[in-house]
Protein backbone atom coordinates (compact mmCIF):
# COMPACT_ATOMS: atom_id res chain seq x y z
CA UNK A 1 0.00 0.00 0.00
CA UNK A 2 1.54 3.35 -1.00
CA UNK A 3 2.15 5.78 1.85
CA UNK A 4 -0.45 8.29 0.65
CA UNK A 5 -3.15 5.57 0.79
CA UNK A 6 -2.49 4.57 4.39
CA UNK A 7 -5.55 4.82 6.63
CA UNK A 8 -5.46 7.90 8.84
CA UNK A 9 -5.12 5.84 12.02
CA UNK A 10 -1.60 4.79 11.04
CA UNK A 11 -0.20 8.25 10.28
CA UNK A 12 0.00 11.48 12.29
CA UNK A 13 -2.22 13.64 10.07
CA UNK A 14 -5.44 15.08 11.46
CA UNK A 15 -8.59 13.68 9.83
CA UNK A 16 -10.00 16.01 7.21
CA UNK A 17 -13.60 17.15 7.43
CA UNK A 18 -15.61 15.90 4.47
CA UNK A 19 -17.47 19.21 4.33
CA UNK A 20 -16.40 22.68 5.42
CA UNK A 21 -18.26 24.44 8.25
CA UNK A 22 -19.82 26.70 5.63
CA UNK A 23 -21.13 23.74 3.67
CA UNK A 24 -22.48 22.13 6.83
CA UNK A 25 -24.12 25.36 7.95
CA UNK A 26 -25.86 25.62 4.60
CA UNK A 27 -27.06 22.02 4.67
CA UNK A 28 -27.95 21.40 8.35
CA UNK A 29 -30.44 23.68 10.17
CA UNK A 30 -28.67 25.14 13.21
CA UNK A 31 -25.28 23.56 12.54
CA UNK A 32 -22.80 24.78 15.15
CA UNK A 33 -25.17 26.95 17.21
CA UNK A 34 -24.00 25.06 20.31
CA UNK A 35 -20.38 24.89 19.20
CA UNK A 36 -18.94 26.48 22.35
CA UNK A 37 -18.79 23.71 25.01
CA UNK A 38 -18.86 26.28 27.82
CA UNK A 39 -22.20 27.59 26.56
CA UNK A 40 -24.01 24.25 26.59
CA UNK A 41 -26.77 23.78 29.21
CA UNK A 42 -25.06 20.92 31.03
CA UNK A 43 -21.71 22.66 31.36
CA UNK A 44 -20.17 22.59 33.90
CA UNK A 45 -21.40 19.29 35.28
CA UNK A 46 -21.54 20.70 38.79
CA UNK A 47 -22.95 24.22 38.68
CA UNK A 48 -23.77 25.57 42.15
CA UNK A 49 -26.92 27.60 41.64
CA UNK A 50 -29.57 26.73 44.25
CA UNK A 51 -31.36 30.02 43.61
CA UNK A 52 -32.32 28.84 40.11
CA UNK A 53 -34.33 25.78 41.13
CA UNK A 54 -37.51 27.34 42.51
CA UNK A 55 -37.05 25.73 45.93
CA UNK A 56 -38.00 28.08 48.79
CA UNK A 57 -36.68 25.85 51.57
CA UNK A 58 -33.29 24.62 52.72
CA UNK A 59 -34.75 21.23 53.55
CA UNK A 60 -38.29 20.31 52.43
CA UNK A 61 -41.11 19.92 54.89
CA UNK A 62 -41.52 16.23 55.70
CA UNK A 63 -44.41 14.35 54.09
CA UNK A 64 -46.52 12.55 56.73
CA UNK A 65 -46.63 8.75 56.79
CA UNK A 66 -42.94 7.83 56.72
CA UNK A 67 -43.22 5.50 59.72
CA UNK A 68 -42.67 1.92 58.63
CA UNK A 69 -42.09 2.78 54.99
CA UNK A 70 -39.30 0.75 53.40
CA UNK A 71 -36.08 2.58 52.58
CA UNK A 72 -32.62 1.85 51.28
CA UNK A 73 -30.27 1.37 54.24
CA UNK A 74 -27.85 3.64 52.39
CA UNK A 75 -30.22 6.51 53.22
CA UNK A 76 -30.01 8.23 56.61
CA UNK A 77 -33.81 8.30 56.85
CA UNK A 78 -36.94 8.03 54.75
CA UNK A 79 -36.66 10.93 52.32
CA UNK A 80 -38.82 13.98 53.12
CA UNK A 81 -40.98 13.26 50.07
CA UNK A 82 -41.72 9.72 48.90
CA UNK A 83 -44.08 7.73 46.72
CA UNK A 84 -47.11 6.13 48.33
CA UNK A 85 -48.26 3.93 45.45
CA UNK A 86 -48.68 0.19 46.09
CA UNK A 87 -47.48 -0.18 49.69
CA UNK A 88 -45.86 -3.49 50.68
CA UNK A 89 -48.27 -6.32 51.41
CA UNK A 90 -48.41 -10.09 51.75
CA UNK A 91 -45.63 -12.54 50.98
CA UNK A 92 -44.14 -10.37 48.22
CA UNK A 93 -44.10 -7.48 50.68
CA UNK A 94 -42.21 -9.57 53.24
CA UNK A 95 -39.59 -10.57 50.64
CA UNK A 96 -39.18 -6.98 49.48
CA UNK A 97 -38.98 -5.70 53.07
CA UNK A 98 -36.20 -8.22 53.74
CA UNK A 99 -34.32 -6.91 50.70
CA UNK A 100 -34.56 -3.33 51.96
CA UNK A 101 -33.83 -4.06 55.64
CA UNK A 102 -30.97 -6.51 55.22
CA UNK A 103 -29.05 -5.59 52.07
CA UNK A 104 -27.68 -2.34 50.65
CA UNK A 105 -27.98 -1.44 46.96
CA UNK A 106 -24.38 -2.63 46.59
CA UNK A 107 -25.40 -6.24 47.27
CA UNK A 108 -26.72 -8.44 44.49
CA UNK A 109 -28.98 -10.15 47.04
CA UNK A 110 -30.90 -6.86 47.40
CA UNK A 111 -31.87 -6.84 43.75
CA UNK A 112 -32.45 -10.57 43.38
CA UNK A 113 -34.83 -10.53 46.36
CA UNK A 114 -36.70 -7.60 44.82
CA UNK A 115 -36.99 -9.49 41.53
CA UNK A 116 -38.25 -12.54 43.45
CA UNK A 117 -40.78 -10.30 45.19
CA UNK A 118 -41.94 -9.06 41.78
CA UNK A 119 -42.64 -12.59 40.56
CA UNK A 120 -44.43 -13.57 43.78
CA UNK A 121 -46.49 -10.39 43.52
CA UNK A 122 -47.42 -11.16 39.90
CA UNK A 123 -48.40 -14.78 40.56
CA UNK A 124 -50.34 -13.88 43.70
CA UNK A 125 -52.27 -11.15 41.96
CA UNK A 126 -53.09 -13.44 39.01
CA UNK A 127 -54.47 -16.05 41.38
CA UNK A 128 -56.44 -13.45 43.34
CA UNK A 129 -57.83 -12.00 40.13
CA UNK A 130 -59.29 -15.39 39.19
CA UNK A 131 -61.43 -15.22 42.31
CA UNK A 132 -62.56 -11.67 41.53
CA UNK A 133 -65.15 -10.13 39.23
CA UNK A 134 -62.30 -8.75 37.11
CA UNK A 135 -60.00 -11.71 36.32
CA UNK A 136 -56.82 -11.27 34.34
CA UNK A 137 -57.39 -11.68 30.61
CA UNK A 138 -54.22 -12.77 28.79
CA UNK A 139 -55.63 -11.70 25.43
CA UNK A 140 -56.63 -8.13 26.21
CA UNK A 141 -53.83 -7.50 28.72
CA UNK A 142 -50.99 -8.53 26.43
CA UNK A 143 -52.25 -6.42 23.55
CA UNK A 144 -51.79 -9.32 21.13
CA UNK A 145 -55.01 -8.32 19.40
CA UNK A 146 -52.97 -5.54 17.84
CA UNK A 147 -51.20 -8.19 15.78
CA UNK A 148 -54.44 -8.60 13.83
CA UNK A 149 -55.86 -5.10 13.99
CA UNK A 150 -55.22 -2.13 11.78
CA UNK A 151 -52.51 -1.06 14.18
CA UNK A 152 -50.60 -4.29 13.79
CA UNK A 153 -49.44 -6.60 11.10
CA UNK A 154 -52.46 -6.04 8.91
CA UNK A 155 -51.22 -2.58 8.06
CA UNK A 156 -47.52 -2.78 7.60
CA UNK A 157 -46.16 -5.77 9.40
CA UNK A 158 -43.76 -6.61 12.16
CA UNK A 159 -40.47 -4.99 11.34
CA UNK A 160 -38.52 -6.65 14.12
CA UNK A 161 -38.63 -10.43 14.02
CA UNK A 162 -35.19 -11.21 15.31
CA UNK A 163 -35.58 -11.24 19.06
CA UNK A 164 -39.26 -11.97 19.50
CA UNK A 165 -39.13 -15.73 19.28
CA UNK A 166 -38.93 -15.95 23.06
CA UNK A 167 -41.68 -13.45 23.81
CA UNK A 168 -44.62 -15.83 23.27
CA UNK A 169 -42.91 -18.37 25.52
CA UNK A 170 -42.37 -15.81 28.25
CA UNK A 171 -45.90 -14.43 28.01
CA UNK A 172 -47.83 -17.64 27.50
CA UNK A 173 -45.49 -19.94 29.41
CA UNK A 174 -46.87 -19.33 32.90
CA UNK A 175 -50.46 -19.71 31.67
CA UNK A 176 -49.63 -22.98 29.92
CA UNK A 177 -47.84 -24.17 33.05
CA UNK A 178 -50.85 -23.34 35.22
CA UNK A 179 -53.22 -25.04 32.77
CA UNK A 180 -50.97 -28.11 32.69
CA UNK A 181 -50.79 -28.24 36.48
CA UNK A 182 -54.58 -27.91 36.67
CA UNK A 183 -55.07 -30.79 34.22
CA UNK A 184 -52.60 -33.02 36.05
CA UNK A 185 -54.11 -32.11 39.43
CA UNK A 186 -57.61 -32.77 38.12
CA UNK A 187 -56.60 -36.18 36.76
CA UNK A 188 -54.99 -37.13 40.04
CA UNK A 189 -58.08 -36.01 41.95
CA UNK A 190 -60.34 -38.03 39.64
CA UNK A 191 -58.16 -41.12 40.08
CA UNK A 192 -58.28 -40.76 43.84
CA UNK A 193 -62.06 -40.32 43.79
CA UNK A 194 -62.49 -43.41 41.59
CA UNK A 195 -60.22 -45.57 43.71
CA UNK A 196 -61.89 -44.55 46.99
CA UNK B 1 -60.08 7.89 37.55
CA UNK B 2 -58.92 5.62 34.72
CA UNK B 3 -55.29 4.56 34.82
CA UNK B 4 -52.97 2.07 33.20
CA UNK B 5 -51.96 -0.60 35.71
CA UNK B 6 -49.20 -3.20 35.51
CA UNK B 7 -50.34 -6.81 35.87
CA UNK B 8 -47.00 -8.62 35.47
CA UNK B 9 -44.44 -8.96 32.66
CA UNK B 10 -46.02 -8.22 29.25
CA UNK B 11 -49.44 -7.64 30.82
CA UNK B 12 -51.29 -4.50 31.76
CA UNK B 13 -54.81 -3.14 31.79
CA UNK B 14 -56.77 0.02 32.42
CA UNK B 15 -58.45 0.17 35.82
CA UNK B 16 -60.47 2.51 37.97
CA UNK B 17 -58.15 3.94 40.65
CA UNK B 18 -58.53 6.61 43.31
CA UNK B 19 -57.67 10.09 42.05
CA UNK B 20 -54.31 11.05 43.60
CA UNK B 21 -54.44 13.52 46.49
CA UNK B 22 -52.17 16.21 47.86
CA UNK B 23 -49.74 14.46 50.20
CA UNK B 24 -47.22 17.26 50.74
CA UNK B 25 -47.73 21.05 50.84
CA UNK B 26 -45.72 21.49 47.62
CA UNK B 27 -47.63 18.86 45.66
CA UNK B 28 -49.85 19.56 42.68
CA UNK B 29 -52.39 17.27 41.06
CA UNK B 30 -52.22 17.45 37.27
CA UNK B 31 -55.00 16.33 34.92
CA UNK B 32 -53.09 14.61 32.13
CA UNK B 33 -53.82 15.84 28.61
CA UNK B 34 -51.18 13.92 26.70
CA UNK B 35 -48.72 11.21 27.67
CA UNK B 36 -46.20 9.06 25.85
CA UNK B 37 -44.75 5.59 26.13
CA UNK B 38 -40.99 5.79 26.46
CA UNK B 39 -38.62 3.07 25.28
CA UNK B 40 -37.56 2.71 28.90
CA UNK B 41 -41.19 1.95 29.87
CA UNK B 42 -40.70 -1.25 27.91
CA UNK B 43 -38.07 -2.34 30.46
CA UNK B 44 -40.79 -2.17 33.12
CA UNK B 45 -43.33 -3.81 30.82
CA UNK B 46 -40.92 -6.68 30.21
CA UNK B 47 -40.34 -7.18 33.93
CA UNK B 48 -36.71 -6.07 33.90
CA UNK B 49 -36.78 -3.41 36.63
CA UNK B 50 -36.62 -4.69 40.21
CA UNK B 51 -39.51 -3.75 42.52
CA UNK B 52 -42.09 -3.10 39.84
CA UNK B 53 -45.27 -3.76 41.78
CA UNK B 54 -48.60 -5.06 40.51
CA UNK B 55 -50.97 -2.14 40.16
CA UNK B 56 -48.23 0.37 39.36
CA UNK B 57 -49.13 3.05 36.82
CA UNK B 58 -46.31 3.78 34.38
CA UNK B 59 -45.65 7.00 32.50
CA UNK B 60 -42.93 9.61 32.95
CA UNK B 61 -43.61 11.64 29.80
CA UNK B 62 -46.77 13.72 30.20
CA UNK B 63 -48.25 17.19 30.05
CA UNK B 64 -51.51 18.45 31.53
CA UNK B 65 -53.52 21.02 33.42
CA UNK B 66 -53.01 21.83 37.10
CA UNK B 67 -56.13 20.59 38.88
CA UNK B 68 -55.18 21.22 42.52
CA UNK B 69 -52.20 22.70 44.37
CA UNK B 70 -50.82 22.23 47.88
CA UNK B 71 -50.70 25.01 50.47
CA UNK B 72 -47.06 26.02 49.83
CA UNK B 73 -47.17 26.12 46.02
CA UNK B 74 -46.30 29.62 44.77
CA UNK B 75 -45.51 29.35 41.06
CA UNK B 76 -48.53 27.45 39.71
CA UNK B 77 -52.27 27.97 39.81
CA UNK B 78 -55.22 25.74 39.04
CA UNK B 79 -55.78 25.82 35.29
CA UNK B 80 -52.14 26.31 34.28
CA UNK B 81 -51.03 24.06 31.43
CA UNK B 82 -47.75 22.46 32.40
CA UNK B 83 -45.05 20.17 31.08
CA UNK B 84 -43.46 18.02 33.76
CA UNK B 85 -39.85 16.76 33.62
CA UNK B 86 -39.58 13.02 34.14
CA UNK B 87 -37.31 13.70 37.11
CA UNK B 88 -38.92 14.29 40.50
CA UNK B 89 -36.53 16.61 42.35
CA UNK B 90 -36.52 18.86 45.40
CA UNK B 91 -34.31 21.69 44.14
CA UNK B 92 -32.47 21.98 47.45
CA UNK B 93 -30.38 18.87 48.22
CA UNK B 94 -26.61 18.81 47.62
CA UNK B 95 -27.13 17.39 44.12
CA UNK B 96 -30.02 19.63 43.00
CA UNK B 97 -28.13 22.70 44.23
CA UNK B 98 -25.40 21.75 41.76
CA UNK B 99 -27.69 21.12 38.79
CA UNK B 100 -27.84 17.32 39.06
CA UNK B 101 -31.64 17.27 39.14
CA UNK B 102 -31.80 13.64 38.04
CA UNK B 103 -29.76 12.64 41.08
CA UNK B 104 -31.94 14.27 43.75
CA UNK B 105 -31.40 12.78 47.21
CA UNK B 106 -34.68 13.87 48.80
CA UNK B 107 -37.30 12.07 46.74
CA UNK B 108 -36.41 8.38 46.45
CA UNK B 109 -36.45 6.52 49.75
CA UNK B 110 -35.99 3.18 47.99
CA UNK B 111 -32.57 3.83 46.47
CA UNK B 112 -29.67 6.27 46.61
CA UNK B 113 -28.19 5.32 43.23
CA UNK B 114 -31.08 6.78 41.25
CA UNK B 115 -33.32 9.80 41.75
CA UNK B 116 -37.09 9.97 41.60
CA UNK B 117 -38.96 9.19 38.38
CA UNK B 118 -42.71 9.17 37.74
CA UNK B 119 -44.20 5.74 37.15
CA UNK B 120 -40.92 3.89 37.01
CA UNK B 121 -41.16 1.25 39.77
CA UNK B 122 -40.37 1.57 43.45
CA UNK B 123 -36.67 1.47 42.64
CA UNK B 124 -37.13 5.08 41.54
CA UNK B 125 -39.34 6.08 44.45
CA UNK B 126 -42.75 4.43 44.11
CA UNK B 127 -44.64 7.27 42.43
CA UNK B 128 -47.51 6.41 40.09
CA UNK B 129 -47.02 7.87 36.62
CA UNK B 130 -48.85 9.85 34.00
CA UNK B 131 -50.45 7.18 31.81
CA UNK B 132 -53.63 8.01 33.69
CA UNK B 133 -56.20 10.75 33.94
CA UNK B 134 -54.53 12.38 36.95
CA UNK B 135 -51.06 12.30 38.48
CA UNK B 136 -49.50 13.60 41.69
CA UNK B 137 -46.63 16.00 40.95
CA UNK B 138 -44.34 16.57 43.95
CA UNK B 139 -42.36 19.83 44.26
CA UNK B 140 -44.66 21.77 41.99
CA UNK B 141 -42.54 24.92 42.46
CA UNK B 142 -39.45 23.11 41.19
CA UNK B 143 -40.24 20.68 38.36
CA UNK B 144 -43.15 21.73 36.13
CA UNK B 145 -43.04 24.63 33.68
CA UNK B 146 -45.97 26.38 32.02
CA UNK B 147 -46.14 25.36 28.36
CA UNK B 148 -45.28 28.34 26.14
CA UNK B 149 -48.21 29.44 23.95
CA UNK B 150 -46.27 28.81 20.75
CA UNK B 151 -45.27 25.26 21.62
CA UNK B 152 -47.08 22.27 20.07
CA UNK B 153 -48.39 19.79 22.67
CA UNK B 154 -46.57 16.91 21.00
CA UNK B 155 -43.26 18.79 21.17
CA UNK B 156 -43.97 19.62 24.82
CA UNK B 157 -44.62 16.01 25.84
CA UNK B 158 -41.48 14.81 24.04
CA UNK B 159 -39.39 17.48 25.74
CA UNK B 160 -40.23 15.93 29.13
CA UNK B 161 -37.82 13.08 28.42
CA UNK B 162 -37.00 11.62 25.00
CA UNK B 163 -35.96 14.83 23.27
CA UNK B 164 -34.19 16.24 26.33
CA UNK B 165 -32.32 12.95 26.74
CA UNK B 166 -31.15 12.96 23.13
CA UNK B 167 -29.88 16.53 23.46
CA UNK B 168 -28.22 15.70 26.77
CA UNK B 169 -26.54 12.66 25.21
CA UNK B 170 -24.90 14.83 22.58
CA UNK B 171 -23.64 17.15 25.33
CA UNK B 172 -22.21 14.22 27.26
CA UNK B 173 -20.23 13.38 24.15
CA UNK B 174 -18.31 16.68 24.45
CA UNK B 175 -18.46 17.01 20.68
CA UNK B 176 -15.85 19.27 19.10
CA UNK B 177 -16.02 20.88 15.64
CA UNK B 178 -15.56 18.34 12.90
CA UNK B 179 -15.97 15.25 15.10
CA UNK B 180 -17.33 12.04 13.68
CA UNK B 181 -20.26 11.09 15.89
CA UNK B 182 -21.85 7.63 15.86
CA UNK B 183 -25.31 7.30 17.40
CA UNK B 184 -26.29 3.75 18.36
CA UNK B 185 -30.07 3.44 18.14
CA UNK B 186 -32.47 5.31 15.86
CA UNK B 187 -35.31 5.48 18.35
CA UNK B 188 -36.66 8.81 19.61
CA UNK B 189 -33.63 9.49 21.83
CA UNK B 190 -31.13 8.55 19.13
CA UNK B 191 -32.86 10.65 16.48
CA UNK B 192 -32.71 13.78 18.63
CA UNK B 193 -29.14 12.96 19.67
CA UNK B 194 -28.21 12.86 15.97
CA UNK B 195 -29.92 16.20 15.32
CA UNK B 196 -28.19 17.67 18.39
CA UNK B 197 -24.75 16.45 17.35
CA UNK B 198 -24.89 18.79 14.36
CA UNK B 199 -25.81 21.74 16.61
CA UNK B 200 -22.60 21.06 18.54
CA UNK B 201 -20.48 21.11 15.40
CA UNK B 202 -20.18 17.47 14.34
CA UNK B 203 -18.55 16.97 10.96
CA UNK B 204 -20.21 13.64 10.33
CA UNK B 205 -23.13 11.83 12.01
CA UNK B 206 -23.70 8.10 11.52
CA UNK B 207 -26.79 6.40 12.99
CA UNK B 208 -26.79 2.63 13.55
CA UNK B 209 -29.90 0.45 13.95
CA UNK B 210 -31.50 -2.53 12.26
CA UNK B 211 -35.08 -1.32 11.89
CA UNK B 212 -35.59 0.01 8.38
CA UNK B 213 -38.29 2.55 9.27
CA UNK B 214 -36.10 4.15 11.91
CA UNK B 215 -33.09 4.39 9.64
CA UNK B 216 -35.36 5.83 6.94
CA UNK B 217 -36.46 8.46 9.50
CA UNK B 218 -32.88 9.25 10.53
CA UNK B 219 -31.80 10.23 7.03
CA UNK B 220 -34.18 13.15 6.39
CA UNK B 221 -34.90 14.13 10.00
CA UNK B 222 -31.34 14.04 11.33
CA UNK B 223 -29.46 14.45 8.02
CA UNK B 224 -27.47 11.41 9.08
CA UNK B 225 -25.67 8.62 7.30
CA UNK B 226 -27.14 5.29 8.39
CA UNK B 227 -25.84 1.77 8.91
CA UNK B 228 -28.07 -1.29 9.26
CA UNK B 229 -26.08 -3.64 11.48
CA UNK B 230 -27.97 -6.63 10.08
CA UNK B 231 -26.26 -5.94 6.76
CA UNK B 232 -22.77 -6.22 8.23
CA UNK B 233 -21.08 -9.28 9.63
CA UNK B 234 -19.46 -7.17 12.35
CA UNK B 235 -20.68 -3.62 12.87
CA UNK B 236 -17.56 -2.63 14.81
CA UNK B 237 -15.36 -3.53 11.84
CA UNK B 238 -17.68 -1.53 9.59
CA UNK B 239 -17.42 1.49 11.91
CA UNK B 240 -13.62 1.22 11.74
CA UNK B 241 -13.79 0.99 7.96
CA UNK B 242 -16.08 4.01 7.80
CA UNK B 243 -13.68 6.08 9.92
CA UNK B 244 -10.41 5.22 8.18
CA UNK B 245 -9.65 2.67 10.93
CA UNK B 246 -9.59 5.39 13.57
CA UNK B 247 -12.98 4.78 15.18
CA UNK B 248 -15.53 7.47 15.90
CA UNK B 249 -14.50 10.46 17.99
CA UNK B 250 -17.75 10.16 19.95
CA UNK B 251 -20.27 7.35 20.30
CA UNK B 252 -23.67 8.08 21.81
CA UNK B 253 -25.31 4.94 23.17
CA UNK B 254 -29.07 5.52 22.87
CA UNK B 255 -30.29 1.93 23.07
CA UNK B 256 -30.05 0.64 26.62
CA UNK B 257 -31.09 -2.55 28.30
CA UNK B 258 -32.85 -4.36 25.46
CA UNK B 259 -30.17 -4.09 22.83
CA UNK B 260 -30.23 -6.72 20.13
CA UNK B 261 -27.34 -7.74 17.89
CA UNK B 262 -25.92 -10.57 19.99
CA UNK B 263 -28.31 -13.42 20.74
CA UNK B 264 -26.52 -14.71 23.83
CA UNK B 265 -26.27 -11.29 25.47
CA UNK B 266 -29.81 -10.36 24.53
CA UNK B 267 -31.31 -13.55 25.95
CA UNK B 268 -29.18 -13.41 29.12
CA UNK B 269 -29.81 -9.73 29.74
CA UNK B 270 -33.21 -8.88 28.34
CA UNK B 271 -35.09 -12.16 28.48
CA UNK B 272 -33.66 -14.18 31.37
CA UNK B 273 -32.77 -11.07 33.42
CA UNK B 274 -29.38 -12.50 34.36
CA UNK B 275 -27.89 -9.04 33.81
CA UNK B 276 -29.19 -5.50 34.28
CA UNK B 277 -30.01 -5.59 30.57
CA UNK B 278 -28.30 -6.58 27.35
CA UNK B 279 -24.92 -4.78 27.11
CA UNK B 280 -24.55 -5.22 23.34
CA UNK B 281 -24.83 -1.55 22.40
CA UNK B 282 -22.62 -0.48 25.27
CA UNK B 283 -19.90 -2.88 24.15
CA UNK B 284 -20.24 -1.79 20.52
CA UNK B 285 -19.82 1.80 21.72
CA UNK B 286 -16.63 0.91 23.60
CA UNK B 287 -15.24 -1.02 20.64
CA UNK B 288 -16.42 1.41 17.95
CA UNK B 289 -15.07 4.65 19.42
CA UNK B 290 -11.47 5.67 18.75
CA UNK B 291 -8.77 5.43 21.39
CA UNK B 292 -8.98 8.49 23.61
CA UNK B 293 -12.56 9.09 22.44
CA UNK B 294 -15.76 9.59 24.39
CA UNK B 295 -18.68 7.27 24.94
CA UNK B 296 -21.88 8.99 26.05
CA UNK B 297 -24.47 6.65 27.55
CA UNK B 298 -28.11 7.68 27.77
CA UNK B 299 -29.64 4.25 27.19
CA UNK B 300 -31.26 3.01 30.40
CA UNK B 301 -30.01 -0.02 32.33
CA UNK B 302 -31.17 -1.79 35.46
CA UNK B 303 -29.20 -1.96 38.72
CA UNK B 304 -28.06 -5.59 38.33
CA UNK B 305 -24.45 -5.99 37.03
CA UNK B 306 -23.73 -6.15 33.30
CA UNK B 307 -21.03 -7.89 31.26
CA UNK B 308 -19.40 -4.69 30.05
CA UNK B 309 -15.99 -4.73 28.33
CA UNK B 310 -14.36 -2.50 30.85
CA UNK B 311 -10.86 -3.70 29.98
CA UNK B 312 -11.22 -2.35 26.45
CA UNK B 313 -12.47 0.96 27.84
CA UNK B 314 -9.41 1.20 30.07
CA UNK B 315 -6.92 0.10 27.44
CA UNK B 316 -8.33 2.57 24.91
CA UNK B 317 -8.18 5.48 27.34
CA UNK B 318 -11.84 6.26 26.89
CA UNK B 319 -13.92 8.88 28.60
CA UNK B 320 -17.24 7.35 29.65
CA UNK B 321 -19.95 9.89 30.46
CA UNK B 322 -23.52 9.09 31.47
CA UNK B 323 -26.46 10.08 33.62
CA UNK B 324 -30.19 10.24 33.66
CA UNK B 325 -31.01 13.57 32.04
CA UNK B 326 -31.51 16.60 34.30
CA UNK B 327 -34.37 17.64 32.03
CA UNK B 328 -35.20 21.10 33.30
CA UNK B 329 -31.60 22.21 32.91
CA UNK B 330 -31.90 21.54 29.16
CA UNK B 331 -35.17 23.33 28.60
CA UNK B 332 -34.40 27.03 28.07
CA UNK B 333 -31.94 26.27 25.25
CA UNK B 334 -34.03 23.44 23.86
CA UNK B 335 -37.08 25.69 23.69
CA UNK B 336 -35.04 27.98 21.41
CA UNK B 337 -33.97 25.05 19.25
CA UNK B 338 -37.53 23.76 18.88
CA UNK B 339 -38.87 27.23 18.11
CA UNK B 340 -36.16 27.76 15.50
CA UNK B 341 -36.78 24.37 13.94
CA UNK B 342 -33.33 23.05 14.77
CA UNK B 343 -34.85 20.22 16.79
CA UNK B 344 -38.11 18.66 15.61
CA UNK B 345 -39.34 16.19 18.25
CA UNK B 346 -42.92 15.75 17.05
CA UNK B 347 -41.64 14.55 13.70
CA UNK B 348 -41.01 11.21 15.45
CA UNK B 349 -44.60 10.59 16.55
CA UNK B 350 -46.10 7.70 14.60
CA UNK B 351 -49.03 6.52 16.75
CA UNK B 352 -51.72 8.02 18.99
CA UNK B 353 -53.74 5.67 21.22
CA UNK B 354 -56.60 6.34 23.62
CA UNK B 355 -55.77 5.35 27.19
CA UNK B 356 -58.29 2.50 27.01
CA UNK B 357 -56.20 0.88 24.24
CA UNK B 358 -52.90 1.16 26.09
CA UNK B 359 -52.32 -2.61 26.21
CA UNK B 360 -52.37 -2.62 22.41
CA UNK B 361 -50.11 0.43 22.38
CA UNK B 362 -47.46 -1.30 24.50
CA UNK B 363 -47.59 -4.39 22.33
CA UNK B 364 -47.29 -2.39 19.12
CA UNK B 365 -44.33 -0.42 20.50
CA UNK B 366 -42.66 -3.45 22.05
CA UNK B 367 -43.04 -5.74 19.03
CA UNK B 368 -42.22 -2.91 16.60
CA UNK B 369 -45.47 -3.34 14.71
CA UNK B 370 -46.75 -0.94 12.09
CA UNK B 371 -43.47 1.00 11.82
CA UNK B 372 -43.96 2.38 15.32
CA UNK B 373 -41.32 4.86 16.45
CA UNK B 374 -43.10 6.91 19.13
CA UNK B 375 -46.60 6.25 20.51
CA UNK B 376 -48.61 8.87 22.40
CA UNK B 377 -51.45 8.21 24.85
CA UNK B 378 -54.58 10.32 25.13
CA UNK B 379 -56.35 9.96 28.48
CA UNK B 380 -60.11 9.99 28.08
CA UNK B 381 -60.61 12.90 30.48
CA UNK B 382 -58.72 15.15 28.06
Amino acid sequence: MPDHDLPIAYVPDAPRMRETPEQLRARIPGWGVDLDPADRPSHPKLRYAPERTGAHWRFPERQPGAEGRERSIEHAFVTPVFGTAQPLHGVSGAVRRLAYRRFSEARLAHWLLLMAGDRIDAWGSHVRSLASTHPDNPVTQTGVRAELSARGTARSGRSDRRHHLLDPVIVAGPWVAVAGAAVLGGRRLLRQLRSS
Amino acid sequence: MRAMTYRGPYKLRVEEKDRPRIEHPNDAIVRVQLAAICGSDLHLYHGMMPDTRIGHTFGHEFIGVVDEVGSSVQSLQVGDRVMVPFNIFCGSCWFCARGLYSNCHNVNANATAVGGIYGYSHTTGGYDGGQAEYVRVPFADVGPVKIPDWMHDEDAVLLTDAAATGYFGAQLGEIAEGDTVVVLGAGPVGLIAAQSAWLMGAGRVIVVDHLAERLEKARPMAHAETLDYDEHDDIVVELKRQTDHLGADVVIEAVGAEADGNCLMHVAGAKLKLQGGSPVALNWAIDGVRKGGTVAVVGAYGPVPNAVKFGDALNKGLTLRMNQTPVKRQWPRMFEHVRNGHLTPREMVTHRFPLEAIADAYHVFSAKLARCIKPLILPSAS
